[in-house]
């Protein structure tokens, strides 16, 4: 067997236990986006008049500079200057998540604003107060449109989770990069990365496909938004 | 007489520039049926999203079996609107709520009933407009003629005093229009206060207690059907009504 | 007093050097990985089919793997083969190979809308496949994918950081020699995180204005 092909099975292993990592980044990432994106998201479609501008300002904020500022940011910066000791994994798991929270707003906005107005109305005429109306008729509906979007956030965040690496989080990238310095095999070594990562992205979309159609109304074509 | 059951008074709205309402009064008693006619744009559905403040009116007071609705927000507003039904013309059901979920829903989270009170209540409104067999359809999987008597199911689950219909029937094509012109009839019979705005110029004739005739926001006459239709005072009126009796005849 | 020296004597200068090696890097990546996109979405759409199966491939493998993958490929792997690029090369030919797989799934997504009649009009008039191509069914479709195409352009912004995890000292790792000497972290990027605010919202800006130029009367830029 030629030496490229041992070295990669030899650390194929080692990787993989990274791509344990790098899932739960990742998961943990959007899930905690999620939990602040909702909230964002109704803020800024139904949320008081001057609430509606802050959220617009977290989203430019934190769409508009790099994932690799930001870890430097709060890693070396914050946790620094506020004195609080946060491993390169929360840290990574936090930074990634606000950032998500950022673009999952947005998804969630666009499928709240694509829903029919009279969705709100008819709620609103059998006496529901809009934060029912929102929980129990807006959100169920919208979340379901925000499916598809939320596939292509999962495909973005698992590439993203690579950078992490910058702060020496055991995902596949730096395990990757680690093996390749001890053996030379880099060529090989990345090539098992991009499968991986490859692999990852197809089971994810996959995973979210069957939940759609899962979830899915029975004789509602979902648009597109 | 007796106390009216729901009356506005001095309604006005206005987007912008346009005026759509304009000081619009009216009152309506127990077991009545009022039909509010007019040519598009009159403010017809607009005065009746006011009446529940779906649409916030600008000025006007209005009181529900004598009781004036003060600060319509809040608890007060949710109170109030479970009193009051409303019909809509698409009427948006909740798309992703089956049949029965969509009548269940606010009986559980608005007025907390059990699930299976709710359910029970739920089934026996659908059998009475006729839809005992399709429960479980979703609302995409439902005609537009069953998705209108979902929507009266729903709004009659809340034991409403009085109902607001607006156009129920304008998005139906027209074989499906008699069954839901059914259904109303029948809460008609019953005694349901309803106030509904409609160009079924044949059913207002039948069954209405009062035509209501509105046009650019205020109402121009209103009476008793026969003398709407037959020999009404004002010119507009006598002009909208000549109209749509002919076109209603055409359409035969 | 003493920060706003250390900003004018020591951050200011550094963090403008490393801006000028980020515009260096974006602007000509930028540029590559658009018009490689166009090329790329163009066969995905007209190619044959070996020729729009090759493309396919390609674009799933650099949409798929992570840029900083590519990039140590490009940096750190070559070199296996003896081929040695300086960081900087490494770091262009990463973001334009990327950026372009993106910018075709864009492109390709906007000629496949055009209406056939375009090009059933266009051969009528003699025009040949090439021809149809390029001057009529093109300057349509990069309308529509403007706006995605734009997007690209402003991740590509923020990506252009990565190039410092292969040596290429750009704004990012300015900030971070100087952060390490200083041990102001926290200032230095906030500084760094602001110099790219202002390049992604000047960009967005720039991109809404030349969609707004290009935009044709009843021209209609629907999503797809």
């Amino acid at each position: 067997m030629p030496e490229s092909l041992l070295a990669v099975l030899d650390a194929l292993p080692y990787l993989l236990e990274g791509s344990f990592i790098t899932l739960v980044v990742v998961l943990g990432a959007m899930g905690f986006g999620f939990c602040l994106a909702v909230p964002l998201a109704v803020a800024q479609v139904y949320g008081p008049r001057w609430l509606r501008p802050l959220v617009a300002l977290y989203v430019w904020f934190f769409r508009g500079i790099p994932l690799l500022v930001f870890l430097f940011l709060f890693y070396f910066g914050l946790c620094t200057a506020l004195d609080i000791n946060l491993s390169a994994f929360t840290v990574a798991v936090v930074v990634l998540g606000l950032i998500s929270a950022a673009y999952q707003s947005q998804i969630f906005r666009g499928a709240i604003m694509s829903l029919p107005e009279g969705q709100l109305k008819a709620a609103r005429a059998l006496g529901m107060s809009d934060a029912k109306a929102i929980l129990f008729i807006i959100l169920p509906q919208a979340l379901r449109l925000s499916i598809p979007g939320w596939s292509n956030e999962y495909s973005i965040i698992l590439k993203d989770s690579a950078v992490t690496y910058a702060l020496g989080v055991a995902e596949i990238m730096a395990r990757t990069h680690f093996v390749a310095t001890r053996t030379y095999q880099h060529m090989p070594l990345y090539a098992a990365a991009g499968a991986i990562f490859l692999v990852l992205t197809w089971l994810g979309i996959r995973g979210l496909r069957y939940l759609e159609e899962k979830v899915r109304i029975p004789g509602y074509s979902h648009h597109e938004f | 007489m007796e106390e009216p059951i729901l009356k506005v008074e001095g309604i006005k709205k206005r987007y912008g520039k346009k005026e759509i309402l304009r000081g619009t009064s009216l009152s309506i008693r127990r077991g009545e049926l009022k039909i509010l006619i007019g040519p598009s744009g009159a403010g017809k559905s607009t005065l009746l999203q006011c009446i529940n403040f779906l649409v916030r009116p600008d000025a006007g007071r209005v009181w529900l079996e004598g009781k004036e609705i003060h600060h319509a927000q809040g608890r007060e507003l949710h109170h109030y609107r479970q009193q009051v039904g409303m019909i809509f013309q698409d009427f948006n059901l909740f798309d992703h709520l089956t049949a029965l979920r969509n009548v269940e829903i606010a009986l559980v989270k608005v007025r907390r009933m059990s699930r299976n009170e709710a359910h029970d209540r739920a089934m026996a409104e659908l059998e009475r407009v006729g839809l005992g067999d399709h429960v479980q359809k979703y609302p995409a999987q439902l005609s537009g003629g069953q998705k209108q008597r979902v929507s009266i199911a729903r709004a009659l689950a809340m034991d409403p005093k009085v109902m607001l219909l607006d156009e129920p029937t304008s998005a139906l094509d027209p074989e499906l229009i008699g069954e839901v012109l059914a259904v109303i009839r029948d809460l008609g019979e019953l005694g349901m206060t309803m106030l509904m705005a409609t160009h079924q110029i044949a059913f207002a004739q039948a069954l209405a207690n009062e035509i209501v005739f509105m046009e650019d926001g205020l109402i121009v006459e209103a009476g008793p059907p026969e003398k709407i239709f037959g020999c009404a005072e004002n010119e507009r009126t006598r002009e909208f009504c000549s109209k749509v009796m002919e076109l209603y005849t055409d359409n035969r | 007093m003493e920060e706003w020296l250390y900003i004018q004597n020591e951050a200011a200068p550094a963090l403008f050097r490393g801006f000028w090696v980020s515009v260096q890097l974006i602007i000509p990546s930028a540029t590559l990985g658009l018009l490689l996109g166009i090329l790329v979405g163009i066969l995905r759409v007209f190619g044959n089919r070996a020729v729009s199966a090759a493309a396919n491939l390609y674009v799933t493998l650099f949409r798929g793997i992570p840029l900083i993958v590519q990039l140590f490929v490009w940096y750190f792997g070559l070199p296996y083969w003896n081929i040695y690029l300086t960081p900087f090369t490494a770091a262009i030919l990463g973001f334009s190979l990327c950026s372009a797989a993106y910018h075709s799934e864009y492109i390709r997504g906007a000629l496949l809308s055009i209406k056939r009649g375009q090009m059933l009009a266009a051969h009528s008039l003699g025009f040949t496949r090439t021809q149809t191509i390029f001057s009529v069914i093109l300057p349509q479709a990069m309308r529509r994918a403007l706006p995605g195409c734009g997007n690209e352009i402003i991740y590509l912004i923020k990506y252009s950081s990565l190039a410092y995890m292969i040596t290429c000292i750009e704004l990012t790792g300015e900030g971070k020699i100087l952060a390490s000497d200083s041990f102001k972290f926290t200032e230095v990027f906030l500084l760094v995180g602001a110099c790219y605010l202002v390049m992604t919202t000047l960009a967005t800006l720039l991109l809404q204005a030349l969609e707004a130029r290009l935009r044709l009367p009843g021209f209609e830029h629907r999503s797809f």
